[in-house]
């Protein structure tokens, strides 16, 4: 679309930039990591509606400490709002977002449509992941797609993006600038080659990783020391995953239900003993990120706090790791802002 | 059988050893299944492969084997039919997230890697199925493609997808093959 039918048809949409040099995309995300800052960032619960007023609504706890906001697409195979609606939403209102895809409900037609949708629409980062299985959703006869995995939906964007053409070859005019993101799962089986997993996700194209949840900080040190072996530091931004628990039977609960969490008997033990149990979640959170942030190779904080929203603002304030930056401008910017 | 695909990745090393030697034989063979015509062979190696691979790995014919890049554990058990495995699910001691009672075929795939003596071809990023090819035989497949590659000199990339893929490309004849393929190996007219 030229500069003129873009002014006439839509002068409210800010003009498909090109990113800075040295940068693939130009997200605010992708700038406060390439600068060496520690980057922040959170999970949104998408609503149950059609209310864009509720996404709104969904975002603002977490707008003021996260440089960029995920919106989950069905994550457990649950049904909400889509990502790629949410982030359209909350672009346009100025904040920066991740676009989430899981290669569960969708197939590489439709997926690599998405994309360049939502990169129309202003979306920055993007988040491949291969979905939890339709099983453990609240529509468990769904059929399972998994046409892409997220590794070659990975190097499925990077090629449209770095050579600007779908994967049967048809070319681009204008490919998609994403900063592309991946997921990683360090303290679940098979512990000893989860870091090898991260590399083959590199290689894919992966240029940020946002883990699982981390509760278990001694085998997280081992995964990030082995990380750093295969030559990853410098290569790759990976955020730690990290989230309130509150309290030591919705700890089990997560445990033995949702797949790929591991927490320690201690960790729920801790919260049990606790006078008061959603505080002490809070606090051995806020605790894992001044643990995590010390790690070498650490480059930020991703925070799942499902259902907790509103403690995400004092997680992030009193743990110190934003030193007094503030990441989002809460007012809706300008036609002409950066993208998200 | 879930047994016998267990014993497949305890002996990967070996069943790699076989494979390649299998793999020169039917390389050596294209001349003979060019003049007999691939199409008419098609089915009756087709049809012997689906047997014994069946009993030796539960395979599913995807029709672009890629065993020897994930330690003789076949990608397409994986209720997510990953390529690229494991996910994040994997419950603790390594069984599958959605059937918890079978083995992750992926932390199988690593652990048969490991014994192989190339086994660092799993480090490459496969590329998706190519659903077309389901059924066909695999084997038929590499011969084909190892002998054009062979006769060309070199590997020419002439789709997008093997120029992304090119690492798997390079290890896995069948995966995003670039050979003419013969009508009896390219299911049609069902994809309505």
């Amino acid at each position: 679309m030229t500069d003129e039918t873009r002014s006439e048809y839509a002068p409210w949409m800010p003009a498909y930039e090109e990113p800075p040099a040295g940068h693939v995309s130009g997200s605010r995300l992708e700038r406060v990591l390439r600068q060496g800052r520690f980057a922040v960032t959170a999970e949104l619960n998408p609503p149950d509606s059609a209310d864009p007023a509720d996404v709104f609504e969904a975002a603002r706890p977490l707008a003021e400490v996260a440089d960029a906001i995920n919106a989950t697409d069905a994550s457990g195979a649950n049904c909400h709002m889509s990502s790629i609606g949410i982030c359209s939403l909350l672009t346009r209102a100025g904040y920066g977002t991740i676009y989430q895809i899981s290669c569960r409900d969708r197939n590489r037609i439709a997926i690599q449509g998405d994309v360049l949708g939502a990169a129309a629409m202003g979306v920055r980062n993007v988040l491949c992941l291969t979905g939890d299985g339709v099983g453990v959703g609240d529509q468990p006869g769904a059929r399972p797609v998994f046409d892409f995995d997220s590794l070659s939906l990975l190097r499925t964007i990077r090629t449209m993006r770095d050579d600007g053409m779908f994967l049967s070859g048809r070319r681009i005019s204008r490919p998609p600038r994403m900063f592309l993101g991946a997921a990683e799962n360090p303290c679940v089986a098979p512990l000893d080659w989860r870091p090898e997993r991260l590399a083959k996700k590199v290689e894919a194209g992966a240029d940020f990783i946002q883990t699982n949840y981390i509760f278990d900080v001694p085998v997280f040190e081992r995964f990030m020391a082995r990380v750093r072996d295969l030559g990853l530091e410098g290569r790759v931004f990976i955020l730690a995953g990290v989230g309130p628990l509150a309290s030591a039977k919705a700890a089990r609960w997560m445990r033995s239900n949702v797949p790929g969490i591991h927490i320690p008997d201690a960790v729920i033990e801790r919260i049990e003993k606790a006078a008061k149990p959603a505080e002490e979640g809070k606090r051995i959170c806020i605790e894992l990120i001044q643990q995590i942030r010390e790690i070498r190779g650490v480059s930020g904080v991703h925070v799942m706090a499902y259902r907790r929203e509103h403690q995400v603002s004092e997680i992030i304030a009193e743990s110190g790791v934003l030193q007094a930056r503030v990441p989002q401008r809460r007012r809706a910017a300008a036609a002409g802002s950066t993208p998200g | 059988m879930y047994s016998v695909r267990l014993f497949a990745v305890r002996h990967a090393r070996s069943f790699e050893w076989f494979y390649a030697r299998f793999e020169a034989v039917m390389v050596a063979l294209d001349p003979l299944f060019t003049r007999i015509g691939y199409e008419r062979v098609e089915r009756p190696v087709a049809a012997f492969e689906r047997v014994t691979k069946r009993l030796l790995f539960d395979c599913k014919m995807c029709g672009q084997c890629v065993l020897s890049s994930t330690g003789m554990s076949c990608p397409m058990n994986c209720p997510k039919q990953l390529r690229n495995g494991p996910c994040g699910g994997v419950r603790p001691g390594g069984f599958c997230e959605v059937k918890p009672q079978m083995r992750c075929v992926w932390v199988q795939a690593w652990d048969g890697a490991a014994r192989m003596k190339e086994g660092g071809k799993i480090n490459d990023v496969q590329p998706p199925v190519d659903r077309n090819l389901e059924g066909s035989s695999s084997w038929l497949r590499v011969a084909r493609e190892k002998a054009a590659r062979s006769s060309e000199g070199s590997d020419a990339p002439r789709t997008a997808i093997a120029r992304a893929f090119a690492d798997a490309r390079a290890h896995e004849p069948a995966a995003a093959p670039l050979a003419p393929e013969p009508a009896a190996a390219v299911r049609s007219g069902d994809a309505r």
